[in-house]
C-alpha cells in the first residue's frame, strides 16, 4: 500500500485542482454570466432594496400579510433546520395542538378543515410556500386586515397560484412572498 | 397513493428506463477504453492527469494492489478533507470568516472529532452531515474538500464495480485493472461532464453559484434576514449523481437553494439513480449479455416499486395523531393532504417520498424531506432499504457490486437446487467467493447492529468529554420506540454509506463522531475488499460454456429469485430490530399512544 | 471378433451366498440402535465443533441447563419453560447427530462384513527356489509370489502371473457370478479378499499390508477417511456465517430490549433461555444438522449402485459433468454385432446363402454366430441343426485365417472377411461375382460389418452384421442433453462407421480410430474451454485419461492401473452406470440447496410466533404480528423451538434418500425446487407450530 501512496497523493493534488478549484471556478463564471439573478440566490428588491429571496421564506406574523408554515428555524436563512418531531412525539401533537388553536384565533371566520401544510414544520424551516387551501383560509383574515374584501383578495391568491410543472410535479401553491408583496402593490397598506 | 402519485413514480421509472441504455452503453466503452463522442475533448485531459499521477495507462493491476491502490487514495483523502477543515480559519474563500474570531454567532466549532467524522464521511461516500454546512463551512473547505470528494470516492465507487464486472467477463486472467486509470475515467467521462450539465440546469432554475458573502435582507415586516449563499449549484450536481448526498446546506435538498422547484426536483431523484441504472447496462454489456443486465435492471424495479409504492401511501394516510387534532390527511383540490410535518410544500407527497426511497435505494443519502417526521412505516422503508445494503440500483458502483454479492449467494443457494455446484456467469461460485461475500454481508450487519447496541448501553459521567453526561441514547430527540428508530437508522446510515438521517439525533459528539466515523469505516473497505478479492478470484477462474444444465441468471425466475434473497437476508437479519423500532411504532401510533422524550433523561 | 468368455458353470453360483446387505430399508433395527448409541457419543464438544450451527445450539442447551440448575436451586418461578427449552435444545442436538449416525451406520455395517473376510487368511507364498510356505496374510509384502488353488481365498491385490481361474469377487461387487483372472491382458488384477473357485493362479502381490483395495474400500464405506467437498466446505461457511448474523441479532437484541422496556415503561427483558430459544431457531439448524449425513448417504447411493467413489469430491463433481465420453462397445451399443440381413450375390437364392451361413455358424458360440443361426431361423424358418448329428468337422477362426466355418462332407462353408473369403475362393479355383466387393462397401459405409459367405469355390453373398444400439439408448443420450450434458462416443471404428453409430445412438460427438493418446487430448481440449469430463475406462492404456478425467470411472474388471487412475471403480463393470452416477451427483446437490433454502425460509414463520411472545408484556401491541394466535408466550417460544427440533428428524429421510430428482433443464427444476423447498419452507412451518402450540396447551405444557 505504501507504494501506493505518491500515486494517490499526486492524485489527490491533481483532482483537487480539477474538481475543486477549475470545476467550480468555471461554473460561477458561467452561471454569473449566462444565470445572474438565479446564481445570486433569486433575490427580490423593493425600491432598490434586498427584501429577501423568490425562493426563500421569511416570517410573517401581521394579519394584513398572509402567514407561511410553521418553521423550525425560525425562517433563520442562515440555519436551516427541521422539528424532526417523530409521528408519536408528544411535543408533535401539542405543537400541533397549539398552532391550530392560535390559527383559529387568528382566523374565527375560518371553520374548514385545517390543510395539511398549514400547521406542520417544513422540511428546510424556509418553507417559501403555502397551499392554495392555507392561504385561502387566511383570506378572510387579510381582508379585514386591509379592509378589502374577501372576493379581491381570493381572486389575488388566485391570480398567484402556481400550478404543478408539466402539470403533475408538484402540488398547486403559493409563493408567500410574491403573495404578499402582490398584497402590497394592488392593496397598499392603509 | 393519489392518481398523481401513481402517474408520477410512472414518468419517473420510464425516464429512468430511457435513459439506462445510452448511459449504460457510454460508460461500458468509457471503461473498455473505446472511442466515445467526448474523447476528442477529454483524451488529452485524461493523459494529462495520469501524467500528473505518474501513472501508466497500460499497466494493470492484481486486486491486492488495486485494493491498495484504493485504500491509499481514501488514506490521503481522508487527510486532505480532515486539513482542510481543521485549517478553514486560515485559508481563502471565507466571507463569512468560519474557524475564525469574527465567525458568526451560531457557528458550528470543527472540533477534531467533527473534522474526523465529516472526512470519513465524504471519502467513504457517506456524506452524513454531523455538522450544518452553512454554519459551518467555508466556501473554499466546501469546494476543495467536499465537492473534490463527491467527485473522487463516487469515481473510486464506480471503478470497484467496474474491476468486480471484468472479474466475470475475463477468464483465467491474474489483473483486474488499473484503480488510477478508471478512477480518472470515471472522474473524467462521467462525473464531470453530467455535473457540468446538471450544474447548470440547477442554476438555471435557482440555485446559487456564487462566491459573495451571505445576503442580508429586510424583511416585508421589517426584520433582518441572513441569506446563506455560495457555491451550490457546483456541488449539488456531483453531490446527485455520485450518490453522494452531502448538502451545501444544513437542510440538504430540502433547502430552496438547493432544491427550488418542483421540477428540479424531479431532475434531483434522476440524478440519484441515473447512473446506477445505467451501470446494470454497463454490466451486462461488458460480461456480453445484456440480458444478464437487464435482468437485475428488473429485479431491483420490483424492489423499487414496492418501496415506493409503501412509502407514498404510508404518507399520504397521514398521521392519525394529528387527524384526530382536525388536520385534513386526505389529499384535496387546494392542499396536499397526508403527513407535511418536515416536508416541502412544492414536492408534495410523491415528490418527497420518491425522493426518499430513491435516495436510501442509492446510498445517496441527500434528503428532501425529514425522515424523522416520516409515519413509521414511510419511515421503515428508507431503514430497510439501507440494511439491505442499498442495491436497488443502490450507490455508484455500489449498488453494482452490492447487487452483484446478493446474486453470488442467491446463486450459491438456489444454484444447487439445479443439481451442478453453483455458477455465475460462467464462474464457478466456490468457498472464496462465499467467504467473501459472507465477510462484506456481515461486516455491514455488525456494523449496524453492535455499534447501535453498544451505544444503547453506554453511559457517561459527569463532565466526561465523550458525551453530555447520562445514557448515550438520552442524545435522541424523540422517545418511545421513535428513539431506538433514530440510533438504529444511524447506524444503519452510516454502516452503509448513506449518509441520511433520522435526524432528531444528536449525533455532533465525540462518543457519536467516532462510532458514526468507525461505522463507515467498517462497511466501505469491509465491503469493498471482499469485493475486489472475489473480482481476483473470479478473473482468474475459467469461463464454462452455458448449457441446458446451467441455472439461467436472466429472465424473471433469476429476478425473482434475487428480489426474494435480497428480502429474505434483510428481513432475517433485521426482522427484530425493526420490530422493536418502526413496526411496534405503526401499530401504536395507530392506538394513538405518544411519548415524551423527557423520559430518557431520567434513565440512568 | 471378441473372444468368447466362458460361461460360469452353473453349478459353481449355488455355492455362493447373495449379498443382502446393500438391499437394508432405510431405518432398517440394527442401524437405528447403533446410530442412537452414536447420537450421544457425538455430543462431545471437541467433535461438534467441526459443526458450528450444532455447537452454537449445544453451547445454548448447556447455557439455558446451567441457569436451569441455578434456578432450580434457587426455587424460581418458570422453572418448568426453561426445562423444557433446554430439553428441546439437547434434542436438537441429539437429532442432528442420530441423522449423521444414521447415514454413517450403513457404511459401517458394510465395513464389518468386509472386514470378517479379511481375518486370518493363510497364504501359499512361493519362495524364489520354489519352495513353499505358509504365512499369513497380513505378512505379505509387495513383491511376494503367492499361489491361489481352488478354495483358496486370495490372500492380497496382485497381478496373475501365471494362470487362468475362475474367482467369486462377490465379496466386494456383490455380484454372485464368478468371473475369468488369467494372465496376461486386462484381465490379470486379483483382489484381496476374492475366492479362487477352479483352478490355480500364481500372484505376484502388489499392495503392502494396509494399503490393499479391502482395506481402502473399509476405510471408505466407513467414512474413516471422509473429507468435506469442496461444495460443502463452501455451504458451511455460508450457514457459520449465517450463524454469525443471527447471533449478532440476537446478542444485540437484549441491549435493544433493555431500551424497549425502558421507552415502554413495562414489561421485562428477555430471558436468557427465549434469547436462546430465538437464536437456535434462526441458525440454520436444519441444513447445519443433516449436510454431513447428505454428504455421506450420497456417497452411500453411489455404493448402491455399486460404484466405488474414492471421494465424495468425485460424487459432487459428477453433477457437475459437461462431458461424457463413452466408449461406443458395450455402453452404447450392445458390445456385439447382429446379424441383420442376407444379401446374396446374383444367382444366388437368399435361401442358400442363409443356410449355408448357418451351417457356418453352427458352432461358432459368439454372439455374432449365434445371432447368424437365429436370423437364419427367422427369416427362413431354417432349424439349427444339432451339431453332433451332422458329421462335421468345425474349423475354428484363427487371427491368420480371419475366417471360420465347418468342412461337411464334400462342403467347404467358410464365413469371415470380405478379402479373406476372395482369397479362399480363388484357392478353390472359383470366380469372384462383381457384385460381392460392391455389397460389402455399401454395408461397410453404412456402419455396419460385412461377412462373406463361401460354399467352397461359390461365393455365396454378405452377412450384414451391424451394431445394435441398446434399447432406450437414444433417450437416456436425450435425458442428458435435458441436463446440458455431451455425449461423446469413443470408438476404434474408422469416422464413416462411427458417424453411422452416432447418429443412430443419438451422440452429440463421437471420437473415431481412438488410440488412448487421443482420448487425453480430446479430454484436454473439453478442459481447456472449462468443461468437466467424466469416462469410463478398463485397460492400462486408459489409465492417463482416467487420471485426466474429473470423473474417471475404471471397471472392476480392468486392470490395476486402471482403477488407481480413475476416481471411482465400478465393482459391475457396467460402463453405462456413469449415468447414474452423475444423476446421483446432481442429486446430492439438489439436497443440499433444497434443504439450505427450505431452512432458512423457515426462519419466518419463527419470528412471528417469538418476536411477539418475547415482548408480549413490553409492547403488547405487538400481538398483531402474531398471526398463528398461539395461545401464550411460553407457548409459542416453545412450538418454536420443538418444530425446529422435529423438522431436522422428520427430514432425515429425505437427506438419506435425497430429493426427487427428474432430469430436466435446470430452470425447469429450479422453478420446481423453488416451489417445494422455497415457498413450502416459507408456508408449513405455519400449521406446524399452531398444531404444537394447540398440543401443548391440552397438554397444559405451557
Amino acid at each position: 500500500m505504501w507504494r501506493q501512496l505518491a500515486p494517490a497523493l499526486r492524485a489527490m493534488v491533481f483532482f483537487t485542482l480539477l474538481t475543486g478549484l477549475i470545476y467550480p471556478g468555471v461554473m460561477t463564471a458561467l452561471c454569473q454570466a449566462l444565470f445572474p439573478r438565479q446564481a445570486n440566490g433569486s433575490l427580490v428588491k423593493v425600491r432598490g432594496r434586498i427584501v429577501g429571496s423568490a425562493l426563500i421564506g421569511q416570517k410573517f406574523t401581521q394579519p394584513q400579510y398572509f402567514h407561511p408554515r410553521p418553521s423550525a428555524s425560525n425562517y433563520d436563512a442562515s440555519a436551516s433546520a427541521a422539528s424532526n418531531d417523530g409521528p408519536t412525539s408528544e411535543a408533535l401533537v401539542e405543537r400541533v395542538k397549539a398552532a391550530i388553536a392560535q390559527f383559529r384565533k387568528d382566523n374565527p371566520d375560518y371553520s374548514g378543515p385545517i390543510p395539511s401544510d398549514l400547521v406542520t414544520a417544513s422540511a428546510s424551516g424556509l418553507d417559501p410556500d403555502i397551499s392554495v387551501a392555507s392561504a385561502e383560509a387566511q383570506a378572510a383574515r387579510v381582508a379585514a386586515a386591509r379592509g378589502v374584501s374577501v372576493a379581491q383578495v381570493r381572486a389575488l391568491i388566485r391570480q398567484q397560484v402556481e400550478r404543478p410543472t408539466l402539470g403533475f410535479l408538484g402540488p398547486p401553491r403559493v409563493n408567500v412572498l410574491a403573495l404578499n408583496l402582490a398584497l402590497d402593490r394592488r392593496f397598499p397598506r392603509p | 397513493m393519489t392518481a398523481s402519485g401513481v402517474f408520477y413514480v410512472v414518468i419517473y421509472f420510464l425516464v429512468l428506463l430511457a435513459l439506462t441504455k445510452p448511459l449504460g452503453l457510454y460508460m461500458a466503452n468509457v471503461f473498455e477504453g473505446r472511442r466515445t463522442f467526448l474523447t476528442p475533448v477529454l483524451r488529452p485531459l485524461e493523459r494529462l492527469t495520469y501524467r500528473a499521477c505518474g501513472v501508466r495507462e497500460d499497466v494493470e493491476q492484481r486486486w491486492t494492489q488495486y485494493a491498495a491502490s484504493l485504500i491509499a487514495f481514501s488514506l490521503v483523502g481522508f487527510l486532505f478533507v480532515y486539513a482542510m477543515q481543521r485549517l478553514e480559519g486560515f485559508l481563502p474563500l471565507n466571507p463569512m470568516g468560519f474557524g475564525t474570531a469574527h465567525a458568526p454567532a451560531n457557528q458550528t466549532a470543527m472540533t477534531p472529532d467533527l473534522a474526523f467524522n465529516t472526512a470519513v464521511s465524504f471519502v467513504t461516500n457517506t456524506n452524513w452531515q454531523a455538522y450544518g454546512g452553512e454554519t459551518t463551512l467555508s466556501y473554499w473547505v466546501q469546494m476543495t474538500a467536499l465537492t473534490v470528494q463527491n467527485f473522487v470516492s463516487a469515481a473510486a465507487g464506480i471503478a470497484v464495480a467496474i474491476a468486480l464486472v471484468r472479474g466475470f467477463a475475463r477468464k483465467q486472467m491474474r489483473s483486474i485493472g488499473n484503480f488510477w486509470v478508471d478512477l480518472t475515467r470515471g472522474t473524467l467521462y462521467v462525473l464531470l461532464p453530467l455535473s457540468f450539465l446538471l450544474a447548470l440546469f440547477l442554476c438555471a432554475r435557482g440555485v446559487p453559484q456564487t462566491l459573495a458573502a451571505y445576503v442580508k435582507a429586510r424583511t416585508l415586516e421589517g426584520r433582518v434576514q441572513t441569506i446563506a449563499v455560495g457555491p451550490v449549484a457546483s456541488q449539488e450536481a456531483p453531490k446527485l449523481l455520485g450518490t453522494n448526498g452531502g448538502g451545501f446546506f444544513n437542510q440538504n435538498s430540502a433547502h430552496p437553494y438547493e432544491n427550488p422547484t418542483p421540477l428540479t426536483n424531479f431532475v434531483e431523484i434522476l440524478a440519484i439513480l441515473a447512473i446506477p441504472a445505467g451501470l446494470t447496462y454497463t454490466f451486462g454489456k461488458m460480461v456480453g449479455d445484456t440480458r444478464q443486465g437487464w435482468t437485475l435492471f428488473a429485479a431491483m424495479s420490483v424492489l423499487f416499486f414496492v418501496g415506493v409504492f409503501i412509502c407514498t401511501h404510508a404518507e399520504q394516510a397521514g398521521n392519525p395523531n394529528l387527524a384526530r387534532l382536525g388536520v385534513e390527511t386526505r389529499a384535496t383540490a387546494g392542499q396536499p393532504g397526508g403527513n407535511m410535518e418536515g416536508k416541502e410544500l412544492r414536492f408534495g407527497i410523491p415528490g418527497s417520498a420518491l425522493f426518499t426511497v430513491a435516495t436510501t435505494d442509492a446510498s445517496c443519502g441527500a434528503v428532501n424531506s425529514m425522515l424523522d417526521s416520516y409515519t413509521p412505516l414511510g419511515g421503515l422503508i428508507p431503514m430497510f432499504n439501507l440494511q439491505t445494503d442499498e442495491v436497488i440500483f443502490g450507490g455508484v458502483g455500489s449498488g453494482l457490486y452490492g447487487i452483484l454479492l446478493y446474486a453470488i449467494l442467491g446463486v450459491f443457494i438456489a444454484g444447487l437446487m439445479v443439481g451442478r455446484t453453483p455458477e455465475y456467469l460462467g464462474k464457478k461460485i466456490e468457498q472464496k467467493e462465499v467467504k467473501m461475500a459472507m465477510i462484506a454481508v456481515i461486516s455491514t450487519a455488525f456494523a449496524i447492529l453492535v455499534f447501535a447496541a453498544v451505544t444503547l448501553d453506554a453511559r457517561f459521567a459527569a463532565h466526561g468529554y465523550w458525551n453530555p453526561p447520562g445514557p448515550a441514547v438520552a442524545n435522541v430527540q424523540n422517545g418511545g420506540p421513535h428513539g431506538f428508530s433514530e440510533v438504529l437508522y444511524a447506524f444503519s446510515s452510516a454502516s452503509e454509506n448513506n449518509g441520511s438521517a433520522f435526524a432528531g439525533l444528536n449525533a455532533n459528539t465525540p462518543w457519536y463522531n467516532l462510532t458514526l466515523g468507525l461505522a463507515m469505516l467498517l462497511g466501505r473497505f469491509l465491503f469493498m475488499i471482499p469485493v475486489l478479492a472475489i473480482a481476483g478470484s473470479l478473473a482468474a477462474k475459467k469461463k464454462i460454456p452455458e448449457t441446458s444444465g446451467t441455472l439461467p441468471t436472466h429472465g424473471a425466475l433469476f429476478a425473482g429469485l434475487l428480489v426474494g434473497v435480497v428480502l429474505v437476508v434483510g428481513a432475517l437479519t433485521f426482522f427484530p430490530a425493526l420490530s422493536l423500532g418502526p413496526i411496534v411504532e405503526y401499530l401504536l401510533m395507530l392506538k394513538g399512544k405518544l411519548y415524551s422524550s423527557l423520559i430518557l433523561t431520567a434513565w440512568s | 471378433m471378441t473372444t468368447p468368455v466362458a460361461a460360469p458353470p452353473d453349478d459353481l453360483t449355488a455355492l455362493i451366498p447373495r449379498k443382502t446387505l446393500r438391499a437394508r430399508p432405510l431405518f432398517d433395527r440394527e442401524l437405528t440402535q447403533r446410530a442412537l448409541k452414536q447420537s450421544f457419543v457425538k455430543l462431545n464438544p471437541a467433535t461438534l465443533i467441526n459443526n458450528p450451527v450444532m455447537f452454537v445450539v449445544e453451547v445454548g442447551a448447556a447455557l439455558i441447563t446451567v441457569y436451569l440448575a441455578r434456578d432450580a436451586v434457587r426455587g424460581a418461578p418458570g422453572v418448568g419453560f426453561e426445562f423444557q427449552i433446554a430439553l428441546w435444545l439437547w434434542f436438537t442436538v441429539l437429532f442432528a447427530n442420530f441423522a449423521e449416525a444414521m447415514a454413517e451406520a450403513r457404511g459401517k455395517a458394510q465395513a464389518d462384513t468386509l472386514r470378517k473376510t479379511k481375518t486370518d487368511t493363510l497364504a501359499k507364498r512361493v519362495a524364489a527356489d520354489g519352495t513353499m510356505e505358509r504365512v499369513p496374510a497380513s505378512q505379505l509384502r509387495a513383491g511376494d509370489v503367492v499361489l491361489a488353488e481352488a478354495g483358496d481365498t486370495i490372500p492380497g491385490d496382485g497381478e496373475v502371473m501365471e494362470g487362468i481361474a475362475t474367482v467369486d469377487e462377490s465379496v466386494i461387487t456383490g455380484e454372485s457370478a464368478p468371473v475369468i483372472r488369467e494372465s496376461g491382458g486386462d484381465r490379470s488384477a486379483v483382489t484381496g479378499g476374492t475366492k479362487v473357485l477352479s483352478d490355480a493362479i500364481k500372484i505376484r502381490i502388489t499392495s503392502n499390508p494396509g494399503e490393499t483395495f479391502l482395506d481402502r474400500m473399509i476405510a471408505l464405506v466407513e467414512g474413516a477417511e471422509r473429507q468435506k467437498t469442496p461444495n460443502e466446505i463452501a455451504l458451511n461457511i455460508l450457514i457459520a456465517g449465517m450463524t454469525l448474523i443471527f447471533l449478532l441479532a440476537v446478542v444485540t437484541l437484549q441491549p435493544f430490549a433493555v431500551f424497549a422496556v425502558h421507552a415502554a415503561g413495562t414489561g421485562a427483558v428477555p430471558s436468557v433461555a427465549v434469547l436462546a430459544a430465538l437464536l437456535v431457531c434462526l441458525i440454520p439448524t436444519t441444513i447445519g444438522g443433516l449436510l454431513s449425513a447428505i454428504g455421506i448417504a450420497g456417497m452411500d447411493r453411489v455404493m448402491q449402485h455399486n460404484v466405488l467413489a474414492m471421494s465424495g469430491k468425485a460424487v459432487e463433481a459428477s453433477g457437475d459433468i459437461n462431458t461424457l465420453l463413452l466408449d461406443k462397445t458395450g455402453t452404447i451399443t450392445l458390445g456385439d454385432r447382429q446379424a441383420v440381413e442376407f444379401i446374396p450375390v446374383e444367382g444366388v437364392d437368399p435361401r442358400e446363402l442363409a443356410d449355408a451361413a448357418q451351417l457356418a455358424s453352427l458352432a461358432d458360440e459368439t454372439p455374432e454366430g449365434r445371432s447368424i443361426v437365429v436370423l437364419a431361423k427367422e427369416k427362413f424358418q431354417l432349424r439349427g441343426r444339432e451339431v453332433s448329428e451332422l458329421e462335421a468337422n468345425f474349423i475354428p477362426f484363427s487371427a491368420y485365417t480371419r475366417m471360420s466355418g465347418v468342412d461337411l462332407h464334400e462342403r467347404r462353408l467358410r464365413k469371415g472377411a470380405t478379402d479373406a473369403i476372395l482369397k479362399f475362393v480363388k484357392e478353390q479355383g472359383g470366380s469372384i461375382p462383381a457384385s460381392l466387393e460392391e455389397i460389402s462397401e455399401r454395408i461397410a459405409r453404412s456402419g455396419g460389418t460385412p461377412l462373406a459367405v463361401a460354399d467352397g469355390s461359390r461365393a455365396l453373398g454378405i452377412i450384414h452384421l451391424k451394431d445394435i444400439v441398446k434399447g432406450g439408448m437414444k433417450e437416456r443420450l436425450a435425458q442428458l442433453r435435458a441436463m446440458g450434458i455431451r455425449s461423446v462416443m469413443i470408438t476404434g471404428d474408422n469416422p464413416l462407421t462411427a458417424a453411422a453409430i452416432a447418429q443412430e445412438a443419438g451422440v452429440d460427438d463421437f471420437l473415431a480410430q481412438a488410440t488412448p493418446k487421443d482420448k487425453l487430448e480430446y479430454i484436454r481440449r473439453e478442459q481447456a474451454e472449462g468443461r468437466l469430463v467424466a469416462m469410463t475406462g478398463d485397460g492400462t492404456n486408459d489409465a492417463p485419461a482416467l487420471a485426466q478425467a474429473d470423473v474417471g470411472v475404471a471397471m472392476n474388471t480392468g486392470t490395476m492401473a486402471a482403477k488407481e487412475a480413475g476416481n471411482m471403480v465400478d465393482l459391475d463393470s457396467n460402463p453405462t452406470k456413469l449415468i447414474e452416477v452423475v444423476a446421483i451427483g446432481k442429486q446430492l446437490l439438489i439436497t443440499r440447496g433444497a434443504l439450505t433454502t427450505f431452512s432458512i425460509m423457515n426462519d419466518v414463520s419463527k419470528y412471528f410466533a417469538i418476536i411477539p411472545a418475547m415482548f408480549a408484556a413490553t409492547y403488547p401491541e405487538l400481538s398483531a404480528l402474531n398471526i398463528m394466535r398461539l395461545h401464550s408466550p411460553q407457548s409459542a417460544v416453545l412450538a418454536a423451538v420443538i418444530f425446529n427440533a422435529l423438522i431436522i428428524i422428520a427430514l432425515v429421510p429425505l437427506a438419506l434418500r435425497g430429493v426427487k430428482y427428474k432430469p430436466q433443464s435446470a430452470a425447469g427444476m429450479l422453478r420446481r425446487n423453488l416451489w417445494i423447498y422455497g415457498l413450502g419452507g416459507l408456508i408449513a412451518p405455519f400449521p406446524c407450530i399452531w398444531m404444537i402450540d394447540r398440543i401443548l396447551g391440552l397438554l397444559h405444557l405451557a
